[in-house]
């Protein structure tokens, strides 16, 4: 079931534009992608779904119908340009921040309490947020975004500013909050996250929306047809066997087996390929190699900021 | 109102606001204590003054003057010391010429400066030796017995008491000295108000939008209720202090009451007397002196107290709801403090120019500059104010009012639009063309 929409939006800033008809629509208790390159529009979208600006045209839905202001309580919202006041203590503004997203003082305390024990950070409740590391600083932000149990979180670029095994967490907490029946629209630029982490995505360069659908769905759209074979035999009778009509890519003898990446051109299927290989060697392995998100999210930037290069291929 | 009382309490909580607000009264009790102390006990220096007398009128007639001693020197040592100051027991040396009497003329050595009110009682001294002597010959010569007494019968002190007539025709007592105080004091509170929370307002939003912190808060509330509950949060703050201050002031006041007894009462209304003998060598008797102090209390109950203490809350809400909006938007608009000074410096000049046309008001609450400063809405609130206790028009009053409410609606809504845009505008310097942009947008 779909839980957040927004449909048609278009925002110009004086002379940039910054959104351009975009349309996205996230499945209830799903992780929804925002790639981009900078300056794409990622944090406009962003803003624009928090209500902190307004689109100047096209709408936003909620649960199946139209966002009003007060919807901003059921929305979790972790900046990409974090901040928290300095010199208030950490479990006073954590209960502050929670009563402006409309919690009452003593749900505030107890939700806090929970969460602050199950990241091991009791200890800071009394301390000023100036006395904490910039990850600590991170983590209390983190929780300050989902305590009030967000129906929609959306995260600006969450692993920045993350050390490795606080990024783990956060990645652990995410899918425990979808698993929990959050809904999280999260932009990035870390694309081994979004393999991870997303159900959907979608990815937005200058301000239009040139990707969008299921991750799997993605990467297969954007396989190149390229195969590793392993397989025992002479390379020079491979090479002969698969002519002019496949590409080699990559080649690798070793005692124990040969590996080989071969791209097949267009009019060929895997049958055509294998047909051609195997009267030359033994095949120990055949595996089509799917494109990792890094390699789609270039693929996809570079066509789309330069239409020719995918005609003449 | 979550964000109104969590300003309120940051503020409150604040070690630089509890200090403010203990260290304001104290300081000002401190102050009238060291004006009182100093009066009481002013000039404790020994001193001792060589004096040649070449007329030898004075000789053995000078009696020390509080703790200045008076020596008296013959000629020879007066030419020693006049060379040879420096390393002699004696501050200075008085030298009484011969011809004294014709042209009233005496002369004062000394290394340092003296001090002005040692000349002055020193000469007020010799004039009164002098004035009485030939005042001496005079009745002599005349042969009337008790012209002295009569002589002194003439002079008179015409003291001007003014009264003010309302519109119902009622004459009250007033006065322009009163009024000047109260005038002076009243603009001069404003605009301290009005600046220090209207920084603080400022610093307020500069420090959320350093922190980054604001994209958050404005991810749950609306930017203007965000604005709103700031500067409302703080006005709060300023009225608590002013409150407390009253509290403060009033307590001292009964307990001044009550340790100062009538004995140290008259003591000070001597060291008034005497300061005012000093000051212009008119004598004032103990009687006029305590009648003074019933005086000005009296004329401090004539002021219409109801409707200046109404314009006093009225202009320090609207002035400083004007320049709170305002310097608030400027923190929204610049990303750092050194760029904040530019963008406050034409917002506080007005504020400035209040402050400097404020005497000038006071002094003549009638003139040309002080009708237009109260008109105007950004000099208003300080002007006007300087004008309320000498009585203005109604009319001006309603006028001054009136532009003052559009000026302030029309400055919060100019200041919520910069607000909104540069709040989460970073890295981009700010001028005023940019501004006038921002107030464009719709929304």
């Amino acid at each position: 079931m779909e839980l957040f929409s927004a449909q048609h939006v278009n925002k110009v800033f004086s002379k940039t534009r910054a959104l351009s008809d975009v349309s996205i629509s996230v499945k209830e208790q799903s992780i929804f992608g925002l790639l981009g390159p900078n300056g794409a529009g990622k944090t406009t979208l962003i803003r624009i779904i928090n209500q902190i600006t307004a689109p100047d045209d096209g709408e936003l839905f909620l649960e199946g119908r139209k966002m009003r202001q007060s919807d901003v309580a059921h929305i979790g919202y972790l900046p990409e340009e974090r901040g928290l006041y300095k010199k208030m203590k950490v479990g006073e503004q954590a209960v502050y921040l929670a009563q402006l997203k409309g919690m009452s003082r003593k749900d505030a305390m107890q939700n806090l309490k929970i969460w602050f024990e199950r990241f091991e950070m009791m200890d800071w409740w009394n301390k000023k947020v100036e006395e904490l590391s910039k990850g600590m600083q991170q983590k209390v932000q983190f929780v300050t975004t989902v305590v009030h149990k967000p129906t929609l979180l959306i995260f600006d670029e969450p692993f920045s500013g993350f050390d490795p095994i606080n990024a783990n967490l956060l990645k652990r907490e995410i899918l425990r909050l979808r698993d929990d029946g959050a809904t999280i629209i999260f932009s990035t630029h870390n694309m081994g996250s979004v393999e991870e982490l997303c159900d959907h995505i979608a990815l937005i360069n200058k301000s239009v929306k040139i990707v969008d659908g299921p991750t799997n769905e993605i990467r297969e759209k954007y396989k190149s047809n390229i195969f590793e074979i392993k397989y025992k035999g002479n390379f020079e009778q491979v090479d002969k066997a698969l002519g002019r009509r496949f590409k080699i890519l990559e080649h690798v003898e070793s005692v124990k087996e040969n590996q080989l990446q071969v791209q097949y051109l267009n009019g060929d299927s895997n049958n055509d390929l294998l047909q051609a290989i195997i009267p030359a060697a033994e095949i120990i392995s055949f595996e089509e190699i799917i494109p990792s998100m890094n390699d789609v999210f270039i693929k996809a930037v570079q066509e789309s900021n330069n239409p020719k290069i995918q005609k003449d291929e | 109102m979550l964000i109104l009382q969590q300003e309120y309490l940051k503020k409150v909580k604040k070690k630089s606001f509890i200090i403010l607000t203990l260290l304001v009264p104290l300081l000002f009790v401190g102050m009238f204590a060291l004006i009182i102390f100093l009066s009481l006990y002013d000039d404790k220096q020994e001193r001792t003054i060589a004096v040649y007398d070449e007329s030898t009128l004075f000789l053995g007639e000078l009696e020390p003057e509080g703790t200045t001693q008076f020596h008296f020197v013959p000629k020879e040592k007066f030419d020693t010391l006049r060379t040879n100051l420096k390393g002699s027991e004696f501050y200075a040396i008085l030298f009484i010429p011969e011809n004294i009497y014709s042209n009233n003329t005496a002369q004062i050595i000394s290394e340092k400066q003296l001090p002005m009110e040692l000349t002055e009682r020193i000469g007020r001294r010799l004039s009164r030796f002098i004035e009485n002597d030939k005042r001496q010959k005079v009745i002599d010569e005349a042969g009337i017995p008790d012209l002295d007494e009569r002589l002194a019968e003439t002079r008179t002190t015409v003291k001007i008491n003014t009264l003010k007539v309302s519109d119902t025709g009622e004459a009250r007592k007033s006065s322009s000295e009163v009024a000047f105080i109260a005038s002076y004091a009243m603009g001069f509170i404003i605009y301290f108000f009005v600046f220090m929370y209207g920084a603080s307002v400022m610093r307020s939003v500069m420090e959320e939008k350093k922190n980054r912190i604001v994209e958050v808060i404005i991810s749950s509330v609306k930017p203007f209720q965000l604005m709103a509950g700031k500067i409302i949060g703080t006005a709060l703050v300023g009225l608590t202090q002013v409150g407390i201050w009253v509290i403060v002031g009033i307590i001292l006041l009964g307990v001044g009451q009550s340790f100062f007894t009538p004995e140290s009462a008259e003591q000070m209304s001597q060291s008034l007397m005497e300061s005012s003998q000093q000051m212009g060598g008119a004598t004032i008797s103990q009687d006029m002196a305590n009648n003074q102090v019933a005086d000005i209390l009296e004329l401090v109950g004539n002021l219409n107290l109801p409707l200046i203490l109404f314009s006093f809350l009225f202009y320090f809400l609207a002035g400083y709801l004007m320049y709170s909006s305002l310097l608030g938007a400027v923190g929204a608009a610049v990303d750092n403090e050194e760029d904040s000074q530019q963008m406050v410096f034409p917002i506080t000049f007005p504020l400035i120019l209040a402050i400097m046309i404020l005497f000038p008001i006071a002094r003549n609450p009638e003139g040309p500059i002080a009708f237009w400063g109260s008109i105007i809405p950004f000099t208003s609130p300080v002007a006007m104010l300087a004008r309320v206790p000498y009585g203005v028009p109604t009319w001006e009053l309603l006028l001054s009012m009136a532009l003052l409410i559009l000026a302030t609606v029309g400055a919060i809504w100019a200041a919520a639009k910069i607000y909104k845009t540069g709040l989460l505008m970073y890295g981009k310097k700010v001028n005023l063309k940019e501004l006038i942009k921002w107030l464009r947008y719709k929304n």
